[in-house]
């Protein structure tokens, strides 16, 4: 079997695993260490892997290095993957998302940003486009700052070209242009934090992912609420129905399959440990009617959260499922969540992890 | 004239591995100046010690012949000749 490689962001620093089984892993020592790593991104379109890792230094700032030889050595845009253009006046605080386009847009790759910025790069990541479109958008002053910070956590590119973004406290924006215009796209989704019905924008979406056979067909994990979307986003609907809680940061969706997704269920927002102190995952196989609970491999005893980028699925047959907590242990499962193994263990909260199956 | 500026070892390899230089730069100078002709050679380095809008990020300390600068004038704090210019990560993190 092809080798697969997880990298695994943490608040200390990135690790790399790799596994010939996806049962038993080969952890690296730590790259960048005592660096907060909040995002990777595996790029594997063109039959050459390359690795992007967005790092932040608590004293020297956010940049994005990017590895083509699996860690063995980095490099780093001498003038910086992603900054803001002058007239903006803003910088770049940390990077939250990078996300490699279809495989039909070799080179284009996409970041979230904070403060709440969407980018495009056409050369695989060295350089990045601020999409003026959101960053000027009539709306920016209403958007909030969720607990982690005001950010574009998530950037979800279609295959037509359109791209959903969601931000905690903004909210699901859709571009069907390239990124030159968002609308909001948040019908269904609630705000119970806010007085009065469920506003146009500004719901406290946590992660979006979309449906690997129907583009437009998306998945939602809200702060309280759990979504489908069978429109591209123009409306949303509650698939929260048999889960032992709608609140979460998760979502994942089947790399190859219609309506297979995963969520990480947490208590609550003002309690966020998994239900009764519980880690698991659940699966629904029929885009969100029904859940599965799964813990087998998992620990009877976790009070960590799983952070919204810290669980991530493989293209693998079957797809392998990974989810990090913030006590910095990482498991994966090699059958869609079946069953998991531990993949490492006391490393710092897991911030992110990303995982490919190797050209 | 000369500056005497002296790096943190941290940063070590975003200047070719050295963490003290003896700058010639044209009188009067300031502190952005300087950066910005440290900048100029080494810029992974100008973007660790400042953010895109020319910023000093806030972890970083620049110090004057002893003195922090933001309690003097910022970046804009003279550097007179023959000065030691050093620039250190303050103690944060966790």
């Amino acid at each position: 079997m092809a080798t697969t490689l997880l990298a695994i962001g943490t608040r200390k620093g990135l690790w790399l695993a790799t596994s010939e089984d996806r049962r038993s892993w080969s952890l690296s020592s730590p790259h960048f260490l005592m660096t907060e790593v909040p995002s990777v991104g595996i790029d594997t379109r063109g039959g050459r892997t390359r690795l992007m890792v967005g790092v932040r230094s608590e004293h020297f700032g956010p940049t994005v290095v990017h590895s083509d030889d699996l860690g063995v050595t980095w490099d780093e845009p001498e003038h910086g993957a992603i900054r803001f253009p002058a007239d903006t006046g803003a910088a770049v605080e940390r990077i939250w998302q990078l996300q490699p386009d279809a495989a039909d847009r070799p080179g284009v790759v996409w970041a979230g940003c904070e403060p709440i910025s969407v980018w495009r790069s056409e050369d695989g990541g060295d350089s990045f486009t601020l999409s003026r479109g959101l960053w000027d958008h009539p709306h920016r002053m209403k958007w909030g700052a969720g607990y982690g910070g005001a950010a574009a956590h998530s950037v979800v590119p279609g295959p037509d070209g359109t791209v959903h973004v969601a931000m905690s406290t903004g909210g699901v924006y859709r571009t069907t242009d390239g990124g030159g215009s968002w609308r909001p796209r948040n019908s269904g989704i609630s705000a119970y934090f806010m007085p009065g019905p469920a506003p146009e924008f500004g719901q406290c979406v946590h992660k979006i992912a979309r449906d690997a056979v129907d583009p437009r067909r998306l998945y939602a994990q809200n702060h309280h609420g759990v979504y489908r979307s069978d429109d591209d986003g123009d409306s949303w609907t509650s698939i929260a129905d048999g889960l032992p809680s709608d609140f979460g940061f998760v979502m994942l969706a089947h790399p190859h399959r219609s309506g297979t997704i995963w969520v990480v269920p947490l208590v609550a927002d003002g309690e966020r440990i998994p239900p009764d102190g519980e880690l698991a995952v659940h699966r629904s196989d029929d885009a969100g009617s029904s859940w599965r609970r799964l813990t087998d491999g998992l620990p009877a005893h976790e009070y960590n959260a799983v952070l919204r980028d810290a669980a991530c699925v493989d293209a693998g047959d079957p797809v392998g499922v990974y989810v990090g907590t913030r006590g910095g242990e990482v498991y994966a499962s090699a059958d869609e969540g079946e069953s998991f193994s531990t993949v490492a263990s006391h490393l710092p909260d897991v911030l992110c992890v990303r995982a490919a199956v190797l050209p | 004239m000369t500056v005497q500026v002296l790096l943190p070892r941290l940063l070590a390899d975003c200047t070719g591995g050295r963490t003290s230089m003896a700058l010639d730069v044209p009188a009067p100078t300031t502190v952005r100046a300087l950066l910005d002709v440290l900048a100029a050679e080494h810029p992974v380095f100008g973007r660790r010690v400042r953010d895109e809008t020319g910023a000093l990020r806030r972890h970083v300390n620049v110090y004057v012949d002893g003195e922090e600068v933001r309690r003097l004038s910022g970046l804009d704090t003279p550097v007179p000749a023959d000065a030691e210019v050093m620039v250190v990560q303050s103690v944060a993190g966790g």
